[in-house]
């Protein structure tokens, strides 16, 4: 028992070192003194985060990743917890069809999805700007905040909206009054979602961010391009500590809506 | 008891209707709801009950028929303006709220100043015997203390009319009769109009002043208690409220109001509340398990009895009563109910005796 035991426990151990290690990598070979990307690094030293924060175009971008996924983030969530109220209340066949719908761009490959979306936005002038880059990650934020309200709706006792409503709410009163507050916590992560959704996007970036909307995946891509220089790791390790924060939100919120 | 003529709403129900797609719900109901009353609506699951006082919430439109409350008609209106009271029998609190909270909800929708509220949400808890127990939240009480909550819920903002969808389903035998008892006082201090929809006979029994029998989408007969029990109209209502024993029979006369029928060769003289016999129908013979006796060594009655000869085919002792199977001359089965007593000699299998019962005690359905 012990020996099967001590077996299972370096099995899974080997896997979580082999999930993590690029990532201890990245955030070694960051704090390296080094001008070229090698590891182990010869030195540390903060000089890469010092030429990211002096950097003017790095920083642009970091900002426009941040302000259009804040929009995103309220668009998608506005828009899909109304689309998973809406498929709650539809009749089970259609609600089969209107859920698959709205999970379609996560099933069709990013890159087909990103083609559409590249010549659908040419013709109205997107590309290029950074409405066009809300739109898209909108589209694309959707589902993860439908899918994350519909799973804490699926919880709530729908006698509750007719309790509410036979104790004199109206529609909008036992919305705001009862359903809200029980899915709050769908919401908010779905939001997180979203966030992650659009701050991470490079494939749709790629193709419409043209050259007026550079976000910061899109820069990290063109920097990798041309050069290898470990400003790019630094970069890294501050999107993967921003997104394993909101992870860890997000998984918070989960936790204490399951309780 | 106060009189609570007029402070309950009337609620009439005609010829009620409501179908999913192709399947008949409820296929016509017509009922008037006295102000006041406790009116039940019984039946086996599938009977419509539920949903015809989903459509009297309003959360359900009527596919035709009318729904009027004290004269008016309330079908084109929301539920939130219908201003009746609900109880659900999950209890439906809302979670994240306190107990004072969810009492305090119907008073907020309507505007109560805050101050009032607290008075009032107060005076509920007072009166469904859970004083202070307001900052509590629903997860933290048991399930008769939730439904006791419930309900003060669905009477604080004083409708006319209150809804009660099988509110003690959920609880166990003991508490679902003391939470009866405190139905029936609430019912007679606050005088409105109550309407308990619940499949449990002897809960709709104990509790009403009127049973609204359903089955199949349609009330099968309304009455008093006892009525529905000594005069059932119809097959369905004696099997389905109580016990009954069913023979066949064929009308052979008339003596005055009592019907004589012939069963196997006796002469059986039956009561016909509902319906009209001629000679030679067919009918049914219904009587009740506890009214038959046997015929020897009991004490005569005076009123006008009927009489079979039987075999016993099996005696169950089952504490306060003996509970015997006997077989008549072309092989039905008769159930008697028989109370216990030391002093009766309990019969075996096998035996032939004669058993009697009133004919009073034997309706044609």
């Amino acid at each position: 028992m012990t020996a099967m035991r001590a077996l299972s426990t370096t099995v899974v151990g080997l896997i979580l070192l082999f999930l993590t290690l690029p990532i201890i990598i990245v955030v070694v070979v960051s704090f390296s003194s080094a001008t070229y990307l090698t590891f182990p690094p010869p030195a540390l030293g903060l000089r890469w985060y010092a030429a990211y924060f002096g950097s003017e175009a790095w920083l642009q971008s970091t900002w426009l990743s941040i302000w259009v996924a804040a929009v995103v983030v309220v668009l998608a969530t506005i828009l899909g917890t109304l689309a998973a109220l809406g498929v709650a209340h539809l009749p089970k066949p259609l609600r089969v069809l209107a859920s698959t719908l709205i999970l379609s761009p996560l099933i069709v490959p990013g890159i087909i999805v990103a083609i559409g979306i590249y010549y659908a936005f040419a013709q109205y002038g997107l590309v290029g700007s950074p409405v066009g880059l809300i739109l898209a990650h909108t589209c694309l934020a959707v589902p993860f905040v439908v899918t994350s309200v519909s799973a804490s709706l699926a919880g709530i006792d729908p006698r509750l909206e007719q309790a509410a409503l036979s104790l004199g709410a109206t529609p909008t009163g036992a919305f705001f009054q009862i359903t809200l507050p029980l899915i709050r916590p769908g919401v908010l992560v779905g939001a997180l979602f979203a966030f992650i959704t659009s701050f991470d996007e490079l494939i749709v970036a790629i193709y419409i961010s043209g050259s007026g909307a550079v976000s910061l995946p899109r820069r990290m891509w063109d920097d990798l391009q041309f050069q290898i220089e470990p400003t790019i790791a630094a970069v890294s390790t501050l999107t993967i500590v921003l997104t394993a924060v909101l992870m860890g939100c997000a998984h918070l919120l989960q936790r204490r809506s399951a309780t | 008891m106060m009189n609570g003529v007029g402070r309950g709403a009337s609620v009439s129900l005609n010829d009620l209707q409501k179908s999913y797609g192709g399947v008949t719900a409820v296929a016509g109901v017509t009922l008037d709801i006295r102000s006041g009353e406790f009116l039940t609506l019984l039946g086996p699951s599938g009977s419509g009950k539920t949903t015809t006082l989903t459509m009297i919430a309003g959360f359900e439109t009527p596919t035709d028929g009318d729904i009027a409350i004290d004269g008016k008609s309330v079908v084109a209106m929301p539920p939130y303006r219908r201003n009746i009271g609900m109880v659900f029998q999950n209890y439906a609190l809302f979670p994240h709220l306190t107990v004072a909270d969810n009492i305090g909800f119907p008073l907020k929708q309507r505007g109560v100043p805050k101050a009032e509220r607290t008075k009032l949400v107060g005076d509920a808890l007072e009166l469904v015997q859970l004083p202070g127990y307001g900052a509590r939240y629903p997860r933290q009480l048991s399930g008769g203390q939730q439904q006791r909550v419930a309900l003060a819920r669905a009477i604080v903002f004083k409708p006319r009319l209150l809804l009660m969808d099988e509110p003690l389903g959920a609880l166990d035998k003991q508490l679902r009769e003391t939470l009866q008892l405190e139905m029936r006082r609430l019912h007679a201090d606050l005088g409105i109009t109550f309407i308990y929809v619940t499949h449990d006979q002897e809960e709709a029994l104990t509790m009403s002043d009127r049973i609204a029998v359903m089955n199949e989408g349609l009330v099968a007969q309304v009455g008093r208690p006892e009525d529905l029990y000594d005069r059932p109209d119809n097959h369905f209502v004696a099997a389905f409220i109580g016990e009954s024993n069913f023979l066949p029979a064929v009308v052979r006369g008339f003596e005055d109001e009592v019907v004589v029928a012939e069963y196997n060769g006796s002469l059986i003289r039956a009561i016909s509340p509902s319906k009209q016999r001629d000679a030679g129908m067919k009918v049914i013979l219904s009587t009740r398990p506890e009214r038959i006796r046997f015929a020897d060594g009991a004490v005569e009655s005076p009123a006008p009895q009927n009489r079979l000869n039987v075999t016993v085919t099996e005696a169950v002792f089952a504490g306060e009563r003996c509970r015997y199977m006997l077989r008549t001359g072309d092989g039905s089965s008769i159930v008697l109910k028989e109370p216990s007593s030391a002093a009766i000699r309990r019969r075996e299998v096998g035996e032939r005796v004669e058993i009697s019962w009133s004919v009073a005690d034997t309706i044609l359905v």
